[in-house]
């Protein structure tokens, strides 16, 4: 029977194969160190982290994740191992929390493989730890303990593993959280799941509620929407860490009735919770759609087809806002998936055709000779079958897909359309904050012209890195460096107008930062119109200023949030959304400007302020690796079209487009003299 | 009507008009271990495992299982795993769809296992069964019975496989040992 063991207890293993299950309210890092007989670590490898997950024994996750199952087999270990440590860390610079202090404690089981629990241990008591040793595994004369350790280290994972005796502990934790971020920077992010459950949580904390920050690799890792917000809001994915159900949650299982439920969970194609893909997506939820329907401001187009038309707000939601958003999610993963079908099947055929090619010349009897070419044009013509055959389901899907953003582009409101959208020459300043802002289009090579728009949930989760530079940047050579810089001076104020305009005025306060004025042209609509209050900061001086200010804020929501006291605060703080545009990085940053942009890169999006940055990371690198970290905070997007973006489900590079105001076009401004004329309107009421 | 199947029968996923299927669901349902004594946590619980692998001409192309709930195409979803069984009472309680018309047009063979992923034979699982469902209408077109299997911990159940135009399910029934579908791979190559 299994053993609630409290810190420093021990309990004996009875067997060498064990498993160790973590389950934590937020994604966490799982790594083990082995020491020898003395307690010292005897080789620089012995660890297991994310960055190289195996050692003879033990396997830890290449992800962060809320859900680990760790598998040890404590007779593979080598000889002169005496001790394993099991530790958890929270990962950095990817938006989430910063100490185990605002979640609840870290569960760890031992079990056998089928499940029995051996010992369980609860890491309670933390508080600004963010890495934690929670478990040892010991040899003592021979038979193998577990003893609960629990300790944990402010300094975070780098102390943690300095004292492990890691020779170079800084190097090493900076690869694993490099190793664990690359994973979810170069997500887009997941959309939330739509369960009951989640949608009512949702409901319930409006605004304080946040997607997922990019999931692992699909199907890897526990997917549960994850807020950000202060660590407050409970991960609807994961279950509470402190039930001790025998089984714990299977990593992976992204339905959050299959941990728990010892009710069958019976489906039905009409929940709308197992939703099929299109074609059979629209027929099945057809029933449920009339009122989506009726809101929808596209009827459908006549004709025979009339059963299969798209429909504008076609998905689950308690909003258009929010059916819309679930809609061209469903767009995004279809296309993902079709795409996948697609590429699977003529990756399939090329092998098999080469194989089919290698075996004909393999053998010296068929080599040549008119048999020879009869296999040859058999195997070429098997391909070209089935590419061709490939081909067709893709264009079935694609025309589809295509009739579908036929009508959901024009029923789209200002947030989530194209500046080219007539809905934004009737713009008009909003009531409420809409679910996502539209940062940009995703398109594959194959999707022909198809673009998904890319919503980012607001208020956004992490800040954006509009990158200026031409490394790295595949399609980026087409333009010159100057070019560059001015096309991404102005997708930076496409952006900010955008959030802007979509806030309820008094919502959202942009600052900017433009210490050689480089980005004059691009900022002037903002200024002209007055939705910049104030010049951008120039020199050190006016950078330090905003920044101190930005810190200042960012330490007083913070604490207030942290005691419970927010309406402690000073009655002259801005409490709106708060946006920092900084050109030209980092000329005019000093190490002190730098290491309060690092802060408000991690601090800042829990407590509603961002980071919008217009930067060659070139430009930077006399820094080195001290701002690897701001990096990785940041979501990278590019002034020109790009395919550095990854889809949450298959992991397809996607080409990214910036959201440009089309050339000639006075709509940016026009919008802008609105959303200033709201604001004065809305000072002079309140 | 349902069909019982017994091993190595095959049925051709026609709808009884005549018309192809569009979407079925393969379910899997088992009774959970009895509580003993007051204590519901010391109850051995069972965990049965449904999966499903894609393959292409004998190759391995894909996986769905309870890391992987949705193959890369879409055409193939888990609906989460149960780590405990239900009531037995011949509801699913896990449950494999597929979307014939999307399985991508080089997969030609989808083979659904069963396996014991807490190691008990399926001597000691009451009540277990897999049984095809027509999606679209819920009516159940073959089922098999898993009890009794004997001292064996995994099971490949059935094949779903192109037949012309349109797809057989074939029962395979074929006992084996493994805990997770990995195990299973070596035993499923003489069934394709």
């Amino acid at each position: 029977m299994s053993v609630e063991l409290v810190r420093g207890q021990n309990h004996p293993l009875p067997e060498a194969r064990l498993e160790i299950r973590v389950s934590a309210a937020k994604p966490v890092i799982a790594g083990a160190t082995l020491n020898d007989e003395q307690g010292r670590m005897r080789e620089a490898g012995w660890i297991a982290h994310p960055a190289d997950p195996h050692l003879p024994g033990v396997e830890v996750s290449r992800q962060a994740a809320a859900d680990h199952r760790l598998a040890v087999d404590l007779d593979a270990l080598p000889e002169e191992v005496h001790r394993v440590n099991l530790l958890l860390a929270l990962p950095t610079g990817v938006g989430g929390p910063s100490t185990f202090g605002v979640l609840d404690a870290p569960f760890v089981a031992v079990t056998q493989l089928d499940g029995t629990e051996i010992a369980t241990y609860k890491a309670a008591g933390l508080d600004a730890e963010s890495a934690v040793v929670a478990l040892e595994l010991y040899r003592r004369q021979g038979d193998w303990k577990v003893r609960a350790v629990g300790q944990g280290y402010a300094g975070g994972l780098s102390a943690m593993l300095a004292d492990q005796g890691l020779p170079r502990a800084e190097e090493l934790a900076a690869t694993i959280n490099e190793a664990v971020a690359a994973g979810m920077a170069r997500s887009v992010a997941a959309p939330p799941p739509r369960t009951d459950e989640d949608r009512a949580r949702r409901e319930a904390t409006v605004g304080g509620t946040q997607g997922v920050l990019g999931a692992g690799l699909p199907g890897d890792g526990p997917q549960g929407p994850s807020a950000t917000a202060s660590g407050t809001v409970p991960d609807v994915g994961s279950q509470p860490p402190g039930s001790p159900s025998p089984d714990g949650p299977s990593p992976g299982s992204q339905q959050p009735t299959g941990g728990q439920s010892p009710a069958p969970a019976e489906p039905s194609s009409d929940d709308g919770r197992i939703s099929y893909q299109h074609p059979k997506r629209r027929a099945a939820q057809k029933t449920s759609a009339p009122a989506a329907a009726a809101a929808g401001a596209q009827a459908a187009p006549p004709g025979g087809e009339a059963a299969h038309a798209p429909v504008a707000g076609d998905a689950n939601g308690w909003s258009m806002d929010e059916r819309l958003y679930n809609q061209i999610w469903d767009m995004f993963e279809d296309l993902a998936r079709t795409v996948a079908a697609y590429r699977s099947a003529v990756d399939f055929a090329e092998s098999r055709m080469e194989a089919e090619l290698d075996k004909v010349l393999s053998d010296p009897r068929t080599r040549v000779g008119p048999a020879a070419d009869a296999a040859r044009s058999e195997a070429r013509s098997k391909q070209a079958q089935l590419v061709e055959r490939a081909r067709a389901a893709l264009d079935r899907d694609l025309g589809q897909l295509m009739a579908e953003a036929d009508v959901v582009e024009p029923a789209l409101p200002p947030a989530y359309a194209r500046w080219d959208n007539p809905v934004w020459h009737a713009y008009s300043a909003p009531m409420e904050t809409p679910m996502a802002l539209r940062l940009g289009e995703l398109s594959l090579p194959e999707s022909a012209g198809l673009r998904i728009p890319m919503l980012a949930r607001l208020p956004l989760e992490r800040g954006l890195w509009i990158d200026s530079g031409n490394s790295g940047a595949g399609g980026a050579s087409v333009a010159s460096s100057d070019e560059l810089r001015r096309l991404a001076a102005e997708t930076a104020t496409a952006i900010a107008a955008r959030l802007a305009a979509v806030y309820p005025p008094g919502d959202f306060t942009l600052n900017v930062i433009d210490p050689a004025g480089s980005a004059t042209a691009a900022l002037a609509p903002l200024l002209e119109t007055g939705v910049l209050p104030e010049p951008p900061a120039t020199g050190a001086a006016g950078v330090g200023k905003l920044l101190e200010k930005l810190t200042q804020r960012v330490d007083l929501v913070q604490m207030a949030v942290r005691s419970g006291a927010t309406d402690a605060l000073p009655p002259d703080l801005d409490t709106a959304e708060q946006l920092l545009l900084v050109h030209d990085f980092p000329y005019g940053f000093d190490d002190r400007a730098i290491t309060q942009l690092r802060y408000l890169a991690d601090e800042g999006p829990s407590v509603g302020v961002n980071l919008l940055m217009v930067a060659d990371r070139e430009d930077a690198r006399e820094y080195g690796p001290l701002l690897s970290p701001l990096w990785r905070a940041l979501m990278r997007i590019t002034p020109v079209p790009d395919d550095h973006l990854a889809d949450p489900w298959v992991g397809h590079h996607w080409t990214y487009e910036p959201p440009l105001v089309p050339r000639g076009s006075q709509v940016l401004t026009q919008v802008l003299r609105e959303v200033a004329q709201a604001r004065r309107t809305y000072r002079n009421e309140g | 009507m349902s069909v019982n199947l017994s091993k190595g029968q095959a049925i051709s996923l026609q709808k009884s008009d005549g018309g192809t299927l569009s979407a079925v669901r393969m379910g899997l349902g088992w009774k959970a271990a009895p509580r003993r004594g007051l204590f519901g946590k010391r109850s051995r619980e069972i965990d049965l495992d449904a999966s499903a692998v894609l393959f292409a001409d004998k190759q391995p192309v894909d996986v769905v299982f309870f890391r992987h709930l949705v193959s890369d195409d879409g055409s193939v979803k888990h609906t989460g795993d149960n780590l405990v069984g239900g009531a037995g009472q011949g509801g699913d309680d896990e449950a494999i769809m597929v979307d014939l018309q999307r399985i991508p047009v080089h997969i030609d063979q989808i083979v659904f296992t069963v396996n014991s992923f807490t190691g008990q034979t399926f001597a000691e699982v009451e009540n277990a069964f897999c049984r095809l469902v027509d999606e679209s209408n819920g009516q159940e077109l073959a089922r098999y019975t898993l009890t009794g299997g004997g001292e064996y911990t995994a099971q490949i159940m059935a094949k779903v496989h192109r037949q012309g135009d349109g797809w057989q399910m074939t029962a395979v029934g074929a006992p084996t040992n493994g805990r997770t579908f990995q195990d299973l791979m070596p035993a499923m190559v003489p069934h394709l």
